[in-house]
């Protein structure tokens, strides 16, 4: 054939081909994107301080392993409530005139999904501990050390954010360590990380694939009646609590309490401990303590979680309070006053 | 007379036999179902032993038969057809028992009867197995034992007598046949002592029998001589050999020393970003296992990551093939390359930009995430500029073609060179690219890149090189084309299956699984033409030392990419993405692919080039390393990352994948290690055949020359 014998002919097809297919697949797509997506209701563009700690978060090259996309697949649920839809990206525009967006969604998880961080964790204190050494909080995680986001001075100013670590990941440093401006922006932008409910009349994706009502009957009896119960403390303490509280629980000396031989958690009346899991706790602070975050609501514990997560809690580590159920665990969140409801009401 | 009746003995004995197992089969298997297969299983036996033996009876009787027929066809004649059976020994035993005249008999018959005693105990111990298995087949099978064991007590009975009666016969006949072999060896001892023609007719056989080759009958005692020149690598081993001798490269080409010179440059940077590139991909493998191993900034897992990607994809990958490039588009357009010295700006401007990118990635500057367009834009211009130079070369080169045609090759890497051109530039123009657009073009861009640019410009390569090497056509053209257009169709459209469930547009993820499902068929279609290529050829793997490079790289290109088609869909995606599958998936294709045909062609091509061969026995570790170096990185990264995925699906707690990926990240740095350490044998492999050590034909060129000047009647 001609078209073969012909360079001009040969190459100026082959590369018209590429360039409309690439116009359909990719250009074409990606002005619609752009042009037809506005940023949520309840969105807001992220200030100074989170805008340079995004800048950080871009150039320590963080997206190598944290994504920052729920999917709408079933096994996403851990990392927010809704799957995210193009809106929630719509604010994310080109970052200056040498560097190009950056949606930051990623391709790895080596570590978890940063999509709704600051909902899960809001603690400023268990950030500078995580990113100063992510194995003082940690002990199983290979995450780099951020020892050069962190300046160690003789006194500490008012203003300092100083970072109690442990004695173990001090590696000899006997000054203060204060966080800088650049791990205190980093945090902030961290902690700006948090899923926006839908307005009102917007359909909310569902999560798909998802274990169906006849798969999960289908898979009950095959376990039997000695399989383990539906809903593990221990996997749930692991993936809820266990970041701050310690795998043994005994927390971490002037940053997070321990839950071994706490009166909360000895108590055998389970309102306050289900409280605290639900809305958090600030009762501690004086002592040097963080804040903790209403893990429960934030995390859309059910009820059923929530009891496990108490009942692990107080048969383990030397504790043995009396176990709670599920209908006890429902009663107190029912007497919050449904806060969600009087919300959309208003 | 007597054996006949005992034949038919036995066959009513088997016919009784037959029909009982029959009998037996009908009763047993009426009862229960379940017993069916082991009552089967021992009829079948039982039958399949009675036939056997059936058989050897009837080639027993034909034998016998046979002996007497050939007394009768020779009739008088017999004895000199009895000579022809005899051996040299035997026959002088009957001379010199002519000449001597003594009467003595002969020992051939002791050896017979040894053997016949030797058969008799087979058949006795074959019996007994025989006698030893059906009992014990039905001891495993018993069921409704009081049935069983009457009908097994008539069973066994029945089936001894067959065998005594078989062992009778058999001797019957052993008997018969050594009385006649006897008679007859009488017979011949006789005739020899009395006739003369028999004696000059053993004499003659004895002569015959006794001949000799002396070996050199074929080749003749003449020394050999190469009058027409055409022997070459004439390579005499003798004695074991440690590494098996490979085909050495064939005679160094004539070709530009300029444009040897350009391509060694090439070459040079791109195995010293292999070197250096992979050298961060091992530290940041073993940052896996050891993640405190340092606490620098600059060598940070995040900043060095894109380092290692982008150092392999454009300094390694990319300046190897522009160079090996070089070589081909001039090569099969049959001229020279348009402008050497655009070729040198064009390497400048690739190692500049590789340089500058590495540099910033480290100190923290990048593009904002999007994996291999890390680069800020000024960076990749200078690169983009690099591949613009050499295109507009190659361009030139082929239009001033003395070939009609334009050889696939070109195609495929003209192509690629003018695609990734686009790639780049749609990759970093911003008037699409806030919010989702960004993600819908990084879809795009990184995979264009991996399989236009890189998978693209390498079959052009091995469209050259495996046929070169191989010293045969490529199987079809017509594939070839096939899998060009269908590469650029279909591999168009599946950039965005690196984002399946994400919130671009579910249509778009559609297209992009179809468009991974129909890559099937440039991949089949690249891979038969190679493998057909191959056909006939595949006795030249064991003695070439490139042919391994290429035979890898066909397999992982088959199995790699087939293996990307399978990630694509939905339910596949579910599992494996985001974990380190997709790790070891990238090292499949781009190093089992990309690396091995590029190291496949180069060592093909430098030694034609310089005149220099590597080591073998380097080559050899180069490859053995690499190879099972990825086979360690990449299979326990798969079962890892297979796991991680399901222990997501589970919802078990996050920290529990990272603890269960450990050993998979030690197995990953181990495999990992195994291949850096051939990247430094391969960067010595380079340096050996680069070396500024003239080869052996050049120095003896150069005293050539020199001969030349030298007056007739000098004395050297």
């Amino acid at each position: 054939m001609e078209i073969y014998n012909n360079h001009k002919k040969l190459f100026t097809a082959a590369l018209c081909f590429f360039v409309l297919l690439t116009f359909f697949v990719a250009i074409g797509p990606a002005f619609t994107s752009q042009n037809h997506n506005a940023p949520l209701p309840g969105s807001k563009p992220l200030n100074a301080l989170e805008t340079e700690g995004k800048a950080v978060f871009i150039a320590e090259g963080c997206v190598a392993c944290h994504t920052q996309q729920v999917r709408n697949v079933d096994m996403d649920k851990v990392w927010g409530k809704r799957p995210n839809i193009a809106a929630d990206y719509a604010n994310i525009t080109r970052t200056d005139v040498w560097r190009n967006t950056a949606t930051l969604m990623g391709s790895e998880r080596t570590g978890p999904d940063l999509t709704n961080v600051g909902t899960r964790q809001p603690s400023n204190d268990w950030h500078y501990l995580h990113l100063f050494n992510p194995r003082s909080v940690v002990a199983e995680s290979v995450m780099p050390s951020y020892e050069w986001l962190f300046d160690i001075k003789d006194y500490a100013w008012p203003n300092d954010e100083v970072v109690n670590v442990p004695d173990d990941f001090k590696k000899g440093i006997t000054g203060k360590i204060v966080a800088t401006h650049k791990a205190v922006a980093l945090v902030a932008y961290l902690r700006s990380l948090k899923e926006i409910t839908l307005p009102d009349g917007k359909p909310v994706p569902i999560f798909l694939y998802g274990k169906s009502d006849a798969e999960k009957a289908a898979a009950a009896p095959s376990k039997g009646p000695a399989a383990k119960p539906e809903f593990d403390g221990a996997a749930l303490y692991a993936s809820n609590c266990q970041s701050c509280h310690q795998g043994n629980g005994e927390g971490l000396v002037g940053a997070f309490p321990s839950l071994k031989g706490s009166k909360v958690v000895l108590d055998d009346n389970p309102e306050v401990q289900v409280t605290i899991i639900m809305k958090g706790y600030n009762g501690r602070v004086s002592e040097g303590y963080g804040v903790m975050p209403a893990v429960g609501t934030n995390n859309n514990l059910k009820p059923e979680e929530v009891a496990a997560i108490v009942n692990h809690e107080r048969s383990n580590w030397g504790n043995n309070s009396k176990q709670v159920t599920v209908d006890e665990v429902k009663k107190i969140i029912a007497s919050f006053g449904k806060p969600e409801t009087i919300a959309a009401k208003k | 007379m007597k054996l006949k009746i005992y034949l038919t003995i036995i066959l009513i004995g088997m016919l009784l036999l037959i029909a009982g197992a029959a009998t037996y089969a009908s009763d047993v298997l009426k009862p229960d179902p379940a017993f069916n297969t082991g009552a089967c299983i021992l009829i079948g036996i039982t039958i399949f032993f009675l036939l056997l033996l059936l058989l050897w009876l009837i080639r027993l009787a034909r034998g016998l038969r046979e002996d007497e027929a050939i007394y009768e066809k020779y009739g008088d004649k017999w004895v000199f057809s009895q000579i022809n059976r005899l051996d040299s020994r035997q026959l002088d035993q009957l001379i010199s028992r002519r000449n001597s005249r003594k009467k003595a008999i002969s020992k051939a018959k002791g050896g017979n009867n040894g053997f016949t005693a030797v058969m008799v105990l087979l058949l006795v111990l074959s019996s007994l197995a025989v006698h030893a298995q059906a009992p014990g087949e039905n001891k495993n099978i018993l069921t409704s034992p009081g049935m069983i064991i009457m009908l097994t007590l008539i069973f066994i009975p029945l089936v001894v007598t067959v065998f005594l009666v078989a062992l009778k016969v058999r001797n019957l006949a052993a008997k018969t046949r050594y009385r006649r072999v006897k008679k007859e060896t009488r017979q011949l001892a006789d005739a020899v002592d009395h006739d003369d023609a028999i004696y000059d007719e053993i004499i003659k056989r004895k002569h015959a029998l006794d001949y000799r080759l002396t070996n050199n009958e074929l080749a003749g005692t003449i020394a050999p001589e190469d009058s027409k020149g055409i022997l070459l690598n004439i390579d005499e081993v003798h004695g074991p050999r440690f590494f098996a001798s490979k085909r050495k490269a064939a005679h160094k080409h004539q070709t530009d020393p300029k444009l040897v010179k350009l391509i060694m440059w090439y070459l040079g940077s791109a195995a010293l970003w292999l070197v250096l590139g992979t050298t961060i991909g091992e530290y940041l493998g073993i940052k896996f296992v050891s993640p405190d191993a340092d606490h620098i900034s600059w060598l940070s897992f995040g900043r060095l990551r894109p380092v290692h990607t982008n150092m392999v994809f454009w300094g390694w990958s990319s300046m190897a093939m522009l160079g090996l490039g070089y070589y081909v588009v001039s090569t099969v357009s049959n001229t020279a390359v348009y402008s050497i010295k655009r070729g040198y700006y064009s390497l400048i401007l690739m190692n500049a930009a590789i340089v500058l990118g590495s540099g910033m990635l480290m100190a923290g500057i990048n593009n904002g995430g999007g994996e291999y367009r890390e680069y800020i834009w000024p960076v990749m211009a200078l690169f983009a500029a690099g591949i613009v130079v050499s295109l507009a070369n190659y361009i030139q080169t082929i239009a001033q073609r003395k070939t009609k045609e334009i050889y696939i090759s070109n195609w495929y890497i003209v192509s690629a060179m003018m695609f990734l051109t686009v790639i780049v530039t749609v990759g970093y123009l911003p008037f699409y690219q806030n919010g989702l657009g960004e993600t819908i073009i990084q879809g795009y861009y990184m995979h264009q890149a991996v399989g236009m640019w890189f998978m693209f410009f390498n079959l052009g390569l091995v469209y050259y090189f495996l046929p070169q090497q191989l010293n045969t056509p490529i199987y079809s053209y017509s594939l070839g084309i096939l899998a060009f257009w269908s590469q650029i169709l279909f591999y168009t459209l599946i950039g965005t299956h690196h984002f399946i469930f994400s919130s671009i547009p579910w249509w778009l993820q559609t297209v992009a699984i179809v468009g991974s499902m129909g890559m099937l068929i440039p991949v089949f279609s690249g891979t038969t033409n190679f493998i057909m290529t191959f056909r006939g050829n595949f006795n030249k793997i064991g003695r070439s030392y490139t042919l391994p490079f290429y035979i890898v790289g066909i397999l992982f290109y088959f199995t790699g990419s087939t293996q990307g088609t399978a990630e694509a869909f939905r339910e596949t995606n579910l599992i494996w993405h985001f974990t380190d599958f997709t790790t070891a998936h990238s090292h499949l294709t781009m190093y089992g692919i990309i690396a091995f045909f590029l190291w496949a062609s180069i060592y093909t091509i430098v030694p034609r080039l310089t005149g220099n061969e590597p080591k073998q026995g380097l080559v050899g570790a180069h490859f053995w390393m690499a190879f099972i170096g990825l086979l360690f990185y990449t299979i326990p990264l798969m079962v890892g990352g297979t796991l991680k995925g399901i222990a997501w699906r589970e919802g078990k707690p996050f920290i529990d994948s990272v603890v269960l990926m450990a050993p998979y990240w030690l197995w990953r740095a181990i495999g990992g290690s195994l291949m850096w350490a051939s990247h430094l044998v391969f960067a010595w492999n380079i340096y050996v055949m680069f070396s500024g050590h003239k080869s052996d034909p050049d120095i003896r060129k150069e005293v050539f020359d020199e001969l030349k000047n030298v007056p007739v009647n000098a004395e050297i």
